[in-house]
């Protein structure tokens, strides 16, 4: 006992002394990057991660090298993240992927760095804010979607957009011109009449909030207006084009031609009801589908498998048109999304980052992206290419670059958290969404929401 | 067991000499390091907490934060969302608390009275406890699963296709059940502590009075371990009314499911309304003060007779 303490701390340093040499090495090491080449971080969101990874080497150079950092799943808890790392003014938030709906929302805090003509190659604001006025190269529903109170703050990287995907089968057994727009009703209609389907995404989640932006844009309205005064955007939720709207989703949630899980759909759920396996069960002749431009590659991949086309011959009854009308005769303003790259404010190395993020939104990335993972170009040069590359039919190409063109934007606000979130309050559950009522409660909450007189 | 150890100084007022006196100001000196190091890291976000709270700001606008006084407390308090989640919340404690206590005390008295493989049977008992509240709620979540869980299977009641996370009673069930399974083991070891300070000879003096199992459980046991039952209670109420890890996991809030926590976390986090969320975080400090002077008045236990100070 008495030589316990005294062997005791003999023994403790030198097990202290082992565990330090063996971690020297790999703390100098982590300090070896910030003394030699800066390494930028750029957060991705989990969509084509391949060929991010693939970029990232391509576009570090002598200056810089560019580390993946992988954002979670879902858009809101990727907004989560990157926001509290912006708003503790992390220096190293170098790059990410901005879901649209974020760059406003970021901007106006204050997290983004601005692109302007001094600190990008070939005057790249002005090309987009021409963009805008629909004169530069970049889509107008691409450009508008990084634009904030007369500041670009953003670089659009590929551009999403949602079409009516259909079985041409169905639509002709409807007697349905395909070549022409054609409405909500009839899409409904000629889903319920003919043992079809109708797909949404009406869950409790952001998408529902795009196809309820949709309808309401469709009908010529608004869900808010003049958002740039923040907190005291004008709400117009409760108009004649909010009430539209609510008509369609009653009419689609009372239709046979609903798909059952219609509560908690997504982009996924309605997928496998294009090619049912058996066509005189009910729903059997598939559907109509609001979707996203994945569908095409999905179905081509899924060609012969479960859940996707049983043949070439069956993937050939896919049908694509533009996104529904509201009201007839009424151009629709189809769904827009995708990704935009941002420099982070408070990076320590702002003009390698601007530069970092012109090379991973060139048109080669925008390219690669769309003909290895189906996410298409934000810009007129990419989509030239992809269209010359013909891997996609000539005329689903030119469907999703007018719809990106002519396509509605979600409210610009610096609120859209709270916007989105007290629609999806009132609007869920779908089958509970009455043209008289639902429009005017969810823009009183929505007003009370954004004044701070109720929770969310 | 706890027989007379009687302190001496107890009661009478200790003479202060001038060494005593030094020994305490050394003793203060000691403990200043731990108290300013506790002020910083409890004190201070609970003061930034309450000044935040009387304030209109959100995280994406900084530049427009305003002053508004008990404007958000007011707001807080007339909603309904508020008194549904608390009434929610108030549902979860008190069925949780409720279920554990008896569950927990059955636990109790198997580990206090099992004869052979001891280690093995008071492990086996506290495994829910060691394990992680998102990987039991996960676990919970596939169990419940209308697609590959096992319940619907094995209650013969119900259909094979029923989905327990579509209507509110059921999901708040199955939110329940995994609460209830994580932690009913925490409130056994309470309880068996308690059960531990039971006098073995007033049971046996019970016993040769004739009394049954029954009376000797509720005229001799309970009552000699009010104290641990009272902290297992107070504990486990506390705890329960904060409950946000299964119902994240589970439903993430949907079908009214939401706590107090979670509304909380909702502004908070999710949509940065730092204003309101740190009224609500005051709100639901001040309802956790509440329930726990109720508790302690309930049971009408004095607290430091539970710490054996007395």
């Amino acid at each position: 006992m008495p030589h316990s303490p005294l062997g005791g701390a003999r023994r403790v340093p030198k097990t202290l002394i082992a565990a330090a040499a063996l971690l020297l090495p790999a703390l100098l090491a982590g300090c070896g990057g910030s003394s030699g080449k800066p390494t930028l971080n750029w957060y991705i969101n989990p969509d084509g991660v391949d060929t991010f990874i693939k970029r990232a080497a391509e576009c570090s150079t002598d200056d810089y090298d560019i580390k993946i950092q992988l954002l979670p799943t879902s858009a809101t808890d990727q907004r989560v993240q990157l926001a509290r790392r912006l708003a503790a003014e992390d220096s190293s938030t170098d790059l990410m992927n901005l879901d649209p709906v974020f760059v406003p929302e970021f901007a106006n805090a204050g997290w983004l760095a601005e692109v302007t003509d001094d600190n990008t190659e070939g005057d790249l604001a002005s090309t987009i804010t021409q963009s805008v006025e629909g004169e530069g190269d970049y889509l107008k529903g691409a450009a508008d979607t990084v634009t904030w109170q007369d500041g670009v703050y953003a670089i659009p990287l590929w551009a999403n957009t949602q079409v009516l995907w259909y079985r041409r089968s169905l639509a002709q057994a409807a007697g349905l011109d395909m070549t022409q727009p054609v409405t909500w009703e009839q899409v409904i209609q000629a889903a319920a009449d003919n043992n079809g389907s109708v797909g949404v995404q009406a869950n409790r989640y952001e998408a529902y909030v795009v196809l309820i932006n949709a309808l309401v844009q469709g009908a010529g309205g608004d869900i808010v207006s003049n958002t740039e005064a923040g907190k005291d955007a004008k709400v117009d939720i409760d108009s004649d084009a909010g009430r539209t709207a609510a008509e369609i989703i009653k009419m689609l949630a009372d239709s046979p031609a609903a798909q059952s899980d219609l509560t908690v759909s997504n982009e996924g759920t309605s997928l496998g009801r294009m090619f049912p396996a058996d066509p005189s069960a009910p729903q059997g002749a598939g559907e109509f589908m609001v979707n996203w431009t994945f569908v095409y590659k999905n179905y081509l991949d899924t060609t012969g498998q479960g859940g996707g086309p049983a043949d070439k011959q069956a993937f050939a009854d896919l049908g694509w048109a533009r996104y529904p009308e509201t009201v007839e005769g009424e151009d629709s303003k189809p769904p827009v999304g995708g990704i935009d790259i941002g420099v982070g404010a408070y990076s320590k190395h702002p003009e390698l980052a601007m530069k970092a993020a012109q090379c991973i939104t060139a048109t080669d990335m925008q390219v690669d992206l769309a003909l290895t993972d189906g996410l298409m170009p934000s810009t007129n040069a990419a989509y030239d290419k992809v269209a010359a590359s013909g891997d996609y039919p000539e005329d689903l190409i030119e469907l999703f670059r007018t719809s990106v063109d002519e396509g509605g934007p979600r409210p610009k606000s610096a609120f859209y958290g709270l916007i989105s979130s007290a629609i999806q309050a009132r609007w869920h559950s779908p089958t509970s969404v009455d043209p008289d009522s639902t429009p005017k409660k969810s823009g009183d909450y929505l007003q009370d929401v954004l004044k701070g007189k109720a929770l969310l | 067991v706890t027989t007379t150890t009687a302190p001496a100084k107890a009661g009478a007022a200790p003479a202060t000499s001038d060494r005593s006196r030094a020994e305490n100001r050394l003793g203060q000196k000691l403990v200043a390091p731990a108290i300013i190091l506790m002020l910083i890291v409890t004190a201070f976000p609970m003061l930034r907490a309450i000044w935040l709270s009387v304030y209109d700001y959100a995280l994406t606008a900084p530049d427009d934060r305003d002053f508004v006084g008990l404007s958000n407390y007011a707001t807080a308090l007339t909603d309904p969302l508020f008194w549904q989640t608390t009434g929610v919340t108030v549902l979860y404690m008190v069925v949780t608390v409720a279920i554990e206590l008896v569950i927990g005390f059955g636990f109790a008295m198997v580990m206090h009275r099992v004869i052979f493989g001891r280690g093995v049977v008071r492990t086996s008992i506290l495994i829910p406890y060691g394990i992680i509240t998102v990987v039991s709620g996960f676990a919970w979540q596939f169990a419940f699963s209308a697609t590959n869980g096992f319940v619907n299977g094995w209650l013969p009641f119900i259909g094979d296709d029923y989905n327990w996370f579509g209507k509110t009673t059921s999901a708040v069930i199955a939110i329940m059940v995994s609460e209830i399974w994580k932690t009913t083991p925490f409130m056994s070891l309470l309880l068996l502590a308690g059960l531990a300070q039971v006098s073995e000879d007033m049971i046996e003096a019970a016993k040769v009075d004739g009394a049954t199992w029954w009376q000797r459980l509720w005229r001799v046991i309970i009552p000699n371990m009010r104290a641990a039952i009272m902290v297992a209670v107070l504990f486990r109420a506390l705890d329960a009314f904060r409950i946000f890890d299964n119902i994240f996991v589970m439903t993430n809030g949907a079908q009214k499911t939401e706590s107090v926590s979670f509304l909380t976390y909702r502004q908070t986090i999710e949509q940065f309304q730092l204003g309101m969320g740190s009224t609500l975080s005051v709100l639901l400090f001040l309802s956790v003060l509440l329930i726990a002077f109720l508790i302690v008045k309930v049971f009408r236990v004095d607290l430091a007779q539970a710490r054996q100070e007395g």
